[in-house]
């Protein structure tokens, strides 16, 4: 069976990169933002199994990066949906430009 | 790797042990044992110093995962004492406002601390990034301690996007150079590194989470909304803990890994300080308020630190350790004196330090001396580290980028001044009234006060750290890629034993071998 090309994957997670930077800048909401850095994490993921199964096959480390970095991403989410949770008790909004206490 | 090998990862195992205790204390002890719950975690908190001091050969575990050598033990030990002068200034805040999470606290920062262990000795991409992910995850809690504070609820959230979105990035160039080398191994991937743009692509990236831990200039945007919003205990413990573990991190990758890319590296990292350092030092200037300028400062003094890393010679190293251990006392002190300070009048504003030397000498002394060794005025202890550390670029050969960085130290005495005026020359009809701190502040403010005076004066501290550095270089220079290895040989250099006296590192002139160019 024709396997899909590597590339094609890879540019699958580059644009998945991309997309997530651009939608942490512009994102006006604080768990769109969220939803923007998980999408830089996930396409990481998907770099690290792709080079592992095309480039490297014979040992498992990119799988196994894969695996962790996707419970550390789990947690990061979970604290810091915690967080935002915490800004809703105190201004009983999320959006952004409202976060503007702190500034110079 | 048999069990002995594993007990040779003492510091660990110890803050492990201590985090489990304190955790499962907290949990079960009975509310009258509570109260002791501070003294206790102190006091087994200078055991495990005490057990981090114990001397350490190099050694590597898990196959390589783990490695540890003498400079990153000692790194351990820096930490370890910030964090308990971390705990002793935050006692009595701990007690007023967060009676009920007191535990908390404590397990939180110390879990990050067990991160930066895993960071300062980490030999493998995974360990550095789980260590770097569970350095900064406990931290966004840190930071947003004060949950009924809307600032530092503001400050947490900018905190856990920002951490969040420089580790992605960071990721996504560690899963760069794996394609591109194959590796993720420290030891194994130099060999693999030729330089392709897929691999200094992923360098660049990856070292964006060092950078953004550090809070160099393009990723230092969150440093100055978070310090000050977040509770000031935890604002210290950023600038002081958080900054070592990523100095050493960045000097032992950037040299054990990216050793032999070092021309693509070292542009980055030139212009990365005289930004960090010009722009940080301008922005301080017009800061109001104590801990947003304690913010601006140690952006700065963290340009200073990477002049460690572009040297990269063991004399680099040991400026790198010496400057954290000299900053560690005066930043803080000067954050002590803050926090005392904020508990008394309820702000952070700098006006309010007008006269405060009428009403609280010895905090405005204490004060006083912490500014000027972050500014670097002889006697105190800052201006030998910034010496050594100077002296360790300029022997690479980096004059202009050391002008700028003297230049720069100028401006920063200004600003260091400003304070220093306002505590002793500006007038003030209602000064702060005199007031007496709680005796655990105090036992920090004479540690940090004998650690200013002394640290610089004392040569036994620079001598210990110069052996340790240079005996781990060159632990680090075994692990070398092949082809460097064989230019070492063709042409040997006859500096490399020179600075093994201690405080001969000035007069060394030969250079550490050229292995980077």
């Amino acid at each position: 069976m024709e396997l899909i090309p590597m590339e094609y994957y890879l540019v699958v997670s580059s644009i998945m990169f991309f997309a997530g930077i651009y939608g942490f800048i512009t994102r006006k909401n604080l768990i769109a933002v969220l939803i923007s850095v998980e999408l830089v994490l996930t396409s990481t993921d998907i770099n690290f199994a792709v080079f592992n199964r095309f480039l490297f096959p014979g040992h498992l480390e990119g799988m196994f990066f894969t695996l962790f970095s996707i419970g550390i991403s789990a947690a990061e989410t979970a604290v810091a949906i915690a967080i935002i949770i915490n800004i809703y008790r105190n201004i009983k909004n999320v959006e952004v430009r409202n976060l503007k206490k702190l500034k110079d | 790797m048999d069990f002995s090998g594993f007990l040779m990862m003492r510091d660990e195992i110890s803050l492990v042990a201590l985090i489990l205790i304190l955790l499962l204390y907290d949990l079960f002890a009975p509310a009258k044992a509570r109260k002791v719950f501070q003294p206790l975690a102190c006091l087994l908190f200078v055991v495990q110093i005490v057990i981090t001091l114990l001397p350490v050969s190099s050694l590597e575990a898990f196959g390589g995962m783990y490695q540890t050598t003498p400079a990153a033990s000692l790194a351990k030990t820096l930490m370890s004492a910030g964090t308990l002068l971390v705990f002793l200034f935050s006692k009595k805040w701990i007690e007023e406002k967060h009676e009920i999470a007191q535990g908390e606290f404590y397990f939180l920062t110390l879990c990050t601390l067990l991160g930066m262990y895993f960071m300062v000795s980490a030999g493998h991409f995974l360990m550095f990034f789980i260590g770097i992910e569970l350095a900064s995850i406990p931290l966004s809690c840190l930071v947003s301690f004060s949950k009924k504070d809307g600032l530092s609820a503001e400050a947490g959230a900018k905190f856990i996007l920002n951490a969040a979105f420089a580790s992605g990035i960071s990721l996504f160039g560690i899963s760069l150079l794996y394609g591109g080398t194959g590796t993720l191994y420290f030891s194994d991937m130099p060999v693999a590194l030729q330089g392709t743009p897929l691999q200094i692509a992923g360098m660049i990236l990856f070292a964006t989470g060092l950078f953004f831990k550090m809070s160099l200039i393009p990723y230092h945007s969150w440093t100055a909304d978070v310090y000050q919003g977040a509770p000031t205990q935890v604002s210290a413990y950023l600038s002081v803990v958080s900054k070592t573990a990523a100095a050493v991190a960045l000097f032992t990758i950037f040299i054990k890994v990216f050793g032999g890319m070092a021309a693509s590296w070292r542009p980055v990292l030139y212009i990365i300080i005289i930004l960090s350092i010009t722009i940080a030092n301008l922005f301080a200037i017009k800061q109001k308020n104590i801990k947003r300028f304690l913010a601006y400062s140690s952006i700065s003094q963290a340009g200073y630190i990477v002049l460690g890393v572009v040297a990269a010679s063991p004399q680099g190293l040991t400026g790198i350790l010496y400057y954290m251990m000299v900053y560690m006392f005066a930043n803080l002190a000067a954050f002590g004196v803050a926090s005392l300070v904020e508990r008394q009048c309820g702000n952070a504003e700098i006006a309010s330090y007008n006269g405060l030397y009428k009403t609280n000498p010895w905090l405005s002394v204490l004060m006083m001396f912490a500014m000027f060794s972050l500014a670097g005025i002889p006697p105190f202890a800052g201006f030998f580290s910034k010496f050594f550390i100077f002296a360790s670029a300029v022997q690479q050969g980096y004059y202009i980028l050391v002008l700028i960085a003297l230049l720069n130290t100028i401006i920063s005495l200004f600003y260091y001044l400003l304070i220093v005026k306002a505590m002793f020359i500006n007038p003030n009809e209602s000064p702060l009234p005199r007031f007496r701190s709680d005796s655990y502040s105090r036992i920090a403010m004479v540690l940090c006060f004998f650690g200013i005076v002394l640290s610089g004066i004392v040569s036994f501290f620079y001598n210990k750290t110069n052996d340790m550095a240079t005996e781990s270089m060159e632990m680090c220079g075994l692990s070398r890629p092949k082809a460097v290895e064989e230019t070492l040989d063709a042409n040997p250099v006859p500096g490399q034993t020179l600075n093994t006296q201690g405080s001969t590192a000035m007069n060394a002139t030969a250079s550490w071998p050229s292995v980077l160019e």
